[in-house]
């Protein structure tokens, strides 16, 4: 067992929680102000944004991989525009599959964020703005130490969701080892060439590791409850 | 001296109704708003505090906080604000709850002094009572040293002793800052020892303005006594009819003719008063 273990290929692990890294950091940065906005707003096109946030949840991953690869590659404009200017291509390397995951992922950060600062108390909000606080420092420091879980949560579950992908990726990126062969494109490609015992140690690598992620989330925000809920219980 | 005159459509529980303010109030003074709930009173805090929008115009001083051309944002108004729901930072201190408005620690310590609170200003707000957590409130809102002062019912989810408790150092705090104050109460004692001046809302217009003594006492002409209460129920007894009346939280029987019983519904609110007798007053 030893033996398997030293001879296993870890790229496509240490690829996987690459890719979750910088897109949980990238995710966390760009989802803040929209979720804020969402959750103060009461705009009409409310709706029509949390639809096409939650979208990445219903669609096959196959459908939005499709577009991503059409929307990057060098025949659209976008791809062209990076291509010309900046020489950088946006598909089937790493900066593609970050840009895939992004989009693949938003909604395991939006979500979580919207209702973390839909759970504050309005009037704590308003009375920081009354104490002279500006929107981003209250923000700061008023909605986001009070929003613990929610914050565990979201940064937690994007990454962990982004480990998981599968389809995005390998549309959006294939399988070029140590450029795009993330850990669940490699168990797929063990399992076609009947690779099956690489294949159980990488699939119960996942597992375990998927299984202690959420129970940290868990026990964190079960500790967090009780915390919070002061002495009144 | 400070000038309120706004307009503003709300929707009400029953129908739409507009908010229709114009008031003039002393520097210094002490005023309790006061009317059944639905009637405008927090809009009209919340306004003042920039919290919502309204046409018109309010003026602090020699500053313009609203008119036809601006608006200023609330973080620029010289403002406190006590919430019903006290509204404290749950993630700081109790100190740091007033020092994230303000970092004045000496005045920090001084509130707190006053408030006798020192001895928990290291501690989070949930581990404090609802009291102490209102004290804390009303400290934080000191600490920008307003030029005016709101609140919004602040003492109306405390229990009576913590509220005369309270109502004290509301006085002492007054007493010392000299900050103008608003206060939205129901409760006419609390509204007679803190208020020099009420104005009742009604509809979003308002109705009556006056010192507390005139426009809380409800006795008028020969009587010398009168209360406000409930009819909960008619009675005949015999020839009599007895009415059971709740005023305040205390139930009362009175005799009352035919005629009266008939004219009287169930549930509706009504006047006792009585002209010539002498009380017995007698401590408890």
């Amino acid at each position: 067992m030893l033996e398997m273990l030293q001879t296993i290929e870890f790229a496509p692990f240490l690829l996987s929680f690459k890719l979750a890294g910088l897109t949980t950091i990238i995710l966390f940065t760009l989802s803040m102000p929209l979720a804020w906005w969402l959750s103060q707003t009461s705009s009409r096109s409310k709706p029509v944004l949390e639809a096409i946030t939650a979208l990445p949840i219903v669609l096959p991953p196959s459908v939005l991989g499709f577009y991503i690869l059409i929307a990057l590659s060098q025949n659209s404009p976008i791809g062209a525009f990076f291509y010309e200017y900046f020489g950088i291509k946006l598909v089937f390397n790493f900066t593609g599959l970050v840009i895939a995951s992004s989009f693949y992922s938003l909604p395991f950060m939006v979500q979580p964020l919207q209702s973390g600062f839909e759970s504050i108390n309005k009037n704590m909000l308003e009375a920081s703005y009354i104490s002279g606080k500006g929107k981003f420092e209250t923000i700061l420091k008023v909605a986001l130490p009070n929003m613990k879980p929610a914050l565990i949560t979201a940064i937690i579950v994007t990454f962990a969701h982004t480990v998981g992908e599968f389809g995005v990726v390998l549309m959006v990126g294939g399988s070029i080892p140590g450029e795009t062969k993330v850990a669940s494109v490699a168990i797929y490609e063990m399992v076609e060439i009947m690779d099956y015992d690489s294949a159980h140690i990488y699939s119960g690598l996942m597992l375990i590791m998927s299984f202690l992620v959420l129970l940290s989330v868990y026990i964190f925000n079960h500790k967090n409850n009780n915390k919070f809920a002061g002495f009144h219980r | 001296m400070i000038k309120i005159n706004i307009n503003k459509k709300l929707q009400g529980s029953q129908a739409d109704m507009e908010l229709s303010i114009n008031l003039s109030i002393k520097e210094g003074e002490f005023l309790a708003l006061s009317g059944k709930s639905g009637s405008g009173k927090t809009t009209l805090l919340r306004i003042i505090a920039g919290l919502e929008d309204a046409n018109g115009e309010l003026d602090v001083g020699e500053e313009s906080w609203l008119n036809s051309t601006m608006k200023l944002s609330p973080q620029k108004r010289a403002i406190g604000f006590v919430f019903q729901d006290y509204a404290l930072f749950d993630n700081m201190s109790v100190l740091d709850n007033l020092l994230y408005v303000k970092k004045d620690k000496e005045l920090a310590e001084h509130l707190l002094g006053i408030t006798e609170l020192s001895e928990l200003k290291n501690r989070l707000p949930n581990t404090l009572s609802g009291g102490q957590k209102q004290r804390v409130s009303l400290c934080r809102a000191m600490m920008r040293r307003p030029k005016l002062l709101l609140m919004d019912e602040p003492l109306s989810a405390l229990d009576p002793q913590m509220r005369t408790k309270l109502q004290n150092e509301i006085l002492t705090l007054h007493r010392e800052f000299n900050t103008t104050t608003i206060m939205v109460s129901h409760d006419p004692s609390e509204i007679y020892r803190l208020a020099s001046r009420v104005v009742v809302l009604e509809n979003g217009k308002i109705t009556n303005d006056g010192k507390p003594k005139d426009v809380l006492l409800r006795t008028s002409g020969s009587q010398k006594f009168s209360f406000r209460g409930e009819l909960l129920d008619i009675k005949k007894v015999d020839v009599i009819f007895i009415a059971i009346i709740a005023i305040g939280q205390q139930l009362v029987e009175v005799v009352v003719s035919e005629h009266e019983a008939q004219n009287l519904k169930i549930g509706d609110a009504i006047d006792v008063s009585t002209k010539a007798f002498t009380p017995i007053v007698s401590a408890v």
